[in-house]
């Protein structure tokens, strides 16, 4: 099986954010890491190779620090990588992104194209999706669980609300968005790291493929701090003064204790 | 204004029954075509007529689209994307409202792409500018909101919404004085790619967490899972149950019937505290309703307290060691 996985790089989970009220973004002085459920979608694919042969190819779309994530793909044993690269990535909807995928993966015949689920950053969860309407393909989204099931057909385990699933067959091409923790994530051995130098790392960029923020369908006019929905009170002090007055707000004014 | 359409949906385990969301992204629609000055129309989608249609039509709707066809017994991406090409090319709308369940999630960016169309996903609010629609969103991972338009809308192109469950108010949909005419709309969808099974649950729920009076539930924050005792025993100490939010549970330190939030469980005890936690709106969507939300977070930016009626910015492994011994000191 010929699989494309998606990955994108986003702030790290615990990284201070800070506007930038010019870009209607977030400052990028922050520490980067790859997108949580990309990060499932590169080992679904790693182990699926694994059990059946083929090739697995990493794509990011992102400015120059962005080819992170396919160092680490590469290390953790994609056979090779593809970046887009584009310092105003951030500025496009998903429609746009999807097409910057779309028109990069021209050519290939991937049997799979597998991304996360949603990404920390926009959350749009829409990627994904609109590259397989771009392609003509069939999708499924929030999998938990991919086999082959016969020539060129996979039977997929969607997640659905509140505890419930459903198995879902349909032919490849398709593109599955995968949900965090479908398996359990692998580190880079030492020799992948060193086998990833030698690995090949193929480059294009939003102008050669056409793509711009023009082509976006919606766009972002500021970024606030959320209006708190409760009036927070903040215990101050030391741990052990915060112990003593959350206990007492509790006991005396909640009375939930 | 072309009129805003709302699309509803049924419960995915029991046909026939309406999803409350849908009732949520009426009242928003309701909301939204007043200040635009739009009528608002719903359609409903289903194999045999169940009485949805009626039910729905005591709402005050413009108009109610009744979509019957052996081929909507099952979801199905692409069916119920050329269904609703079909509508929507009829009724022309301005704007399509939906909730944001698993379902939509999976095809209106399809349908949206389809129509050469935005879709703005997660809304969690709205104003109007200018005679158009500004959208509240949540970004990276609710920590910032942002406004959010449409591009260029031209008057043949619709702009796709999803609505946040439980952004809006089921409660606060609009009753009609008289029922809204029910329109019987023919479709023809091709049969889907896709060959779906039934739905299941994974293994009964051991832990019915809804019935607890005070939840303990623990994040990321708490970093290895040899810490898990030290949030078990303020569980223990304050006859708590002890629950997780979904990273927990994927990386299996607890099991996953302890998992609160959009893919476990909904509850509402009385004391809710979250120790740890962010506060991703997947773990909000399961907790919010509690009565009192006690959060203990490193991060004073944690979305977590948002939602809070007690927050503790501070390290929880100097915290927690603090509440569990005055909780010792005074019984």
């Amino acid at each position: 099986m010929k699989i494309l996985v998606c990955l994108k790089q986003v702030p790290a989970k615990d990284a201070p954010l800070k506007l930038d009220p010019q870009a209607a973004w977030i400052r990028d002085d922050v520490s980067y890491e790859v997108n949580e459920p990309d990060a499932f979608a590169l080992e679904t694919a790693l182990r699926l190779k694994e059990a059946h042969g083929g090739e697995v190819v990493a794509l990011t779309l992102g400015p120059a620090r962005a080819a992170q994530v396919l160092r680490e793909a590469l290390a953790k044993g994609a056979d090779r990588a593809l970046h887009i690269e584009g310092a105003d990535a951030h500025r496009l909807d998903p429609f746009a992104a999807a097409e910057a995928i779309t028109r990069a993966i021209a050519g290939e015949s991937f049997d799979l194209i597998f991304t996360g689920l949603q990404s920390d950053d926009g959350g749009y969860g829409q990627t994904g999706v609109i590259v397989a309407e771009l392609l003509g393909a069939p999708h499924a989204t929030i999998i938990m669980h991919i086999e082959p099931a016969g020539e060129k057909r996979v039977r997929v385990k969607r997640e659905l609300e509140g505890g419930n699933f459903q198995f879902v067959e349909m032919p490849t091409p398709a593109v599955l968005t995968i949900q965090s923790g479908i398996n359990k994530l692998r580190y880079a051995t030492l020799m992948g790291i060193k086998q990833a130098k030698n690995k090949p790392l193929a480059r294009t960029t939003l102008e050669e493929l056409g793509v711009s923020p023009s082509l976006n369908r919606q766009h972002i006019r500021r970024l606030f701090l959320p209006a708190k929905s409760k009036g927070t009170t903040v215990i101050p002090g030391t741990p052990k003064e915060q112990a003593a007055i959350l206990l007492e707000h509790l006991r005396n004014d909640a009375r939930v204790l | 204004m072309q009129p805003i359409l709302v699309v509803t949906e049924q419960k995915i385990t029991a046909p026939g029954k309406l999803n409350p969301a849908s009732l949520e992204a009426i009242a928003a629609a309701q909301d939204l075509g007043q200040r635009l000055g739009a009528k608002v129309t719903a359609v409903v989608l289903e194999a045999q007529d169940r009485g949805l249609a009626a039910e729905l039509a005591a709402r005050k709707l413009d108009r109610l689209f009744h979509l019957v066809h052996p081929a909507l017994a099952a979801y199905a991406p692409d069916v119920w994307v050329q269904s609703l090409v079909q509508l929507i090319t009829h009724v022309r709308p301005s704007l399509v409202l939906l909730p944001h369940t698993y379902q939509v999630r999976d095809y209106a960016p399809q349908l949206a792409t389809r129509m050469a169309a935005g879709l703005v996903t997660d809304v969690t609010g709205f104003h109007t500018d200018s005679g158009h629609a500004v959208f509240l969103r949540p970004m990276f991972q609710g920590k910032w909101s942002a406004e959010v338009e449409f591009s260029s809308q031209s008057g043949d192109t619709p702009g796709f919404v999803t609505l946040q469950i439980g952004a809006f108010r089921a409660d606060q949909a609009l009753a009609g004085d008289n029922p809204a005419p029910i329109e019987a709309f023919a479709i023809s969808p091709d049969p889907s790619r896709l060959s779906a099974g039934d739905i299941f649950q994974e293994a009964k729920q051991a832990v019915d967490l809804s019935q607890a009076a005070i939840i303990v539930a623990v994040g990321r924050g708490i970093k290895e899972p040899k810490n898990l005792d030290l949030v078990r025993e303020l569980a223990t100490a304050l006859g708590a149950e002890l629950a997780a939010s979904r990273p927990i549970c994927d990386a299996g330190w607890l099991p996953m019937d302890r998992q609160i939030g959009s893919s476990g469980q909904t509850v509402a005890p009385k004391l809710y505290l979250a120790i740890g936690i962010s506060g991703a709106i997947q773990h909000l969507v399961g907790m919010k309703g509690s009565r009192t939300i006690v959060a203990i977070n490193k991060d004073p930016e944690a979305p977590i307290f948002e939602v809070a009626d007690y927050g503790v910015v501070g390290n929880l492994f100097e915290v927690v060691p603090a509440l569990l011994a005055a909780l010792r000191a005074a019984p």
